[in-house]
């Protein structure tokens, strides 16, 4: 219990962050019509891919010699870009259907 | 110490952008922007974390190369995959690309444990925030990937174990329990072999979680599963205390879960129904019921059709994933300019989950060049049926099944529909009588003012609109 205490006091900033950050999840998702909702699933699904990130330290924190480390370390980059860059691409794909509509109307 | 202050600036620049570029997408105007944003937010994360980030010790990262390597190839796969992708088949993509993320999550936890597991000052809840990493991103790689292939015709069977429920159950329980020892520091011996067999139960989970889930629960498994790797990238951003993967990952997972329950209410379907799945057992009873009597329906042809909606003055054209398998989005397009070059009015009614995620039929007609404004949403259809002389159905079905609101004993009652037999016609376009995804037998068929055009949409429609244009 003490412990739980302790590190709620020492991490209260981040403790914070995250409460606010899911009350803001919750405000952006709500207004949302449905037209939008594959999109969005597909932007929310490539900004988690900012787990690259942890990849990418991992990765540049490995001990030269540790191949186990910088092998599955790279394979995290990879994979993560992809889950960054495929997931921003198919989104933008998706959203320039939505864009041309004024331009063609008859 | 300057690169510090610049990099944790840069975070919250990203992290700022990331909220924004979210909020953007919520609205079709600004969406595109908004998904750039996000993206321009992502890339300043992403470049001053390897140019800036330094460790405890004040040391730069190493084996740039290598990161450098790992991104480039990274992008090249991850940009020709997007691009090469059918309109079609966007959910399983979405699906793949949040298996990828997980699994890069779960990977960070398996290479920082040993750094920590070893180390008795590591507090209980920094190692319940690896292996947390490890347990969520690992299920929700593996549920992905079932979900991928499953959505991909791979895997074309409802797999159902006996005992499912239990198993998962124990699974879970049996995940959890070791998460908490493990964390807890009270296991001492053999650590490593501990965590790989907690990989193994998460793995397990994941594909049995996703097996036994219909087809038209899809969508909702795979916004949970995203909600899911959001949760691990945060679990990461803890462990590093790193600010742009906790609000990215927070921000998704929250956001995530909230667009899951909106599905499920747009279905009418609570969450633990879809993922306890009592959907299949209820199909299969009712669709033996319906098979008890032989029913007669009433056939047309295009050319029939032809002539009814040349002289109708108002069509509504509700389209189902049917029609986006057949292709046939261009031909409906010209079916509709053509009938309201006549002075007919056409417009499109969307059924919240439409295609295979909600909102993927209107990225399909869009792609077709189908006018925004044309495209009605399902509350604000519903009243105009009454008023309208035929309404097309193509290759949708369980959405206009009016069991959903008549028979207390169907799997689907209690989803809101369409009203479509509301309308003077209702003109059904099927490639056969088979049941729709939800493996149910459909009673608007049979019903008086129902005719079936039986084919291929695109074949269909283009013989249609052939017609239409010789009248």
């Amino acid at each position: 219990m003490e412990q739980l205490l302790a590190f709620t006091y020492e991490h209260m900033e981040m403790i914070y962050i995250v409460i606010l950050s899911i009350i803001l999840g919750i405000q952006v998702i709500e207004s949302v019509p449905t037209v939008l909702h594959t999109p969005l699933m597909s932007g929310a699904n490539a900004i988690h891919g900012v787990v690259v990130v942890g990849a990418i330290i991992v990765m540049g924190s490995a001990a030269p010699d540790n191949y186990v480390a910088l092998i599955l370390g790279f394979l995290a980059v990879v994979l993560g870009t992809v889950n960054v860059v495929g997931g921003f691409v198919v989104t933008d794909r998706m959203l320039d259907m939505f864009k041309k509509k004024p331009a063609k109307k008859d | 110490m300057i690169g510090d202050y610049i990099l944790e600036i840069a975070y919250l620049i990203a992290s700022v952008l990331y909220i924004f570029g979210l909020k953007m997408m919520s609205d079709p105007k600004t969406a595109k922007n908004g998904n750039l944003w996000a993206a321009v937010g992502m890339t300043v994360a992403i470049v001053a974390t390897i140019f800036l980030y330094m460790d405890s010790e004040g040391k730069h990262l190493h084996n740039l190369p290598w990161i450098g390597g790992g991104i480039a190839i990274g992008s090249v796969l991850g940009y020709l995959m997007a691009k090469r992708v059918q309109m079609t088949d966007m959910p399983q993509m979405v699906s793949l690309f949040n298996g990828m993320g997980g699994a890069c999550a779960a990977i960070i936890g398996l290479i920082e444990f040993p750094h920590y597991a070893h180390n008795p000052e590591s507090s209980f809840l920094i190692l319940l925030t690896i292996y947390a990493g490890v347990v969520i991103g690992s299920t929700s790689f593996a549920g992905s990937m079932i979900a991928f292939l499953k959505l991909n015709g791979n895997l074309n069977k409802d797999i159902r174990l006996p005992f499912y429920n239990v198993m998962n159950t124990g699974l879970i329980i049996a995940a959890v329990g070791l998460t908490i020892c493990l964390a807890g520091g009270h296991i001492h011996a053999n650590v490593d072999m501990w965590v790989y067999i907690l990989l193994g139960l998460s793995l397990a989970y994941g594909v049995l979680f996703v097996l036994p889930i219909g087809g038209a629960d899809m969508p909702v498994v795979i916004s949970l599963l995203n909600s899911f790797t959001g949760m691990a990238a945060a679990f990461g951003g803890f462990l590093y205390g790193n600010m742009a993967m906790l609000t990215g990952g927070i921000l998704v997972g929250s956001a995530g879960t909230i667009l899951t329950v909106v599905m499920c209410n747009a279905m009418n379907r609570s969450l633990s129904a879809v993922i306890f799945g009592a959907f299949g057992t209820g199909g299969a009873a009712a669709a033996a019921v319906g098979d008890g009597k032989q029913k007669s329906y009433k056939q047309t042809s295009p050319s029939d059709l032809a002539v009814l909606l040349n002289y109708s003055s108002k069509v509504i054209i509700v389209p189902g994933y049917g029609l986006a398998v057949a292709q046939a989005q261009h031909v409906v397009h010209e079916l509709e300019s053509i009938l309201s070059s006549r002075g007919v009015e056409v417009k499109y009614a969307i059924h919240p989950v439409a295609g295979r995620m909600p909102g993927h039929m209107n990225v399909l007609l869009a792609e077709s060049n189908v006018d925004y404004d044309r495209l009605v949403e399902m509350e604000d259809i519903n009243p105009e049926f009454s008023t309208c002389d035929v309404v097309l159905v193509l290759g949708a079905n369980d959405v206009v099944n009016p069991a959903a609101k008549e028979d207390p004993s169907s799997p689907i009652y209690g989803m809101p529909i369409l009203n479509v037999e509301d309308a003077k016609h209702t003109v059904i376009n099927k490639r056969s009588m088979s049941v729709g995804y939800a493996g149910i037998d459909n009673d608007l068929f049979y019903r008086d003012k129902s005719s079936m055009l039986f084919g291929d949409a695109k074949k269909v429609l283009t013989e249609l609109v052939s017609e239409l244009k010789a009248l």
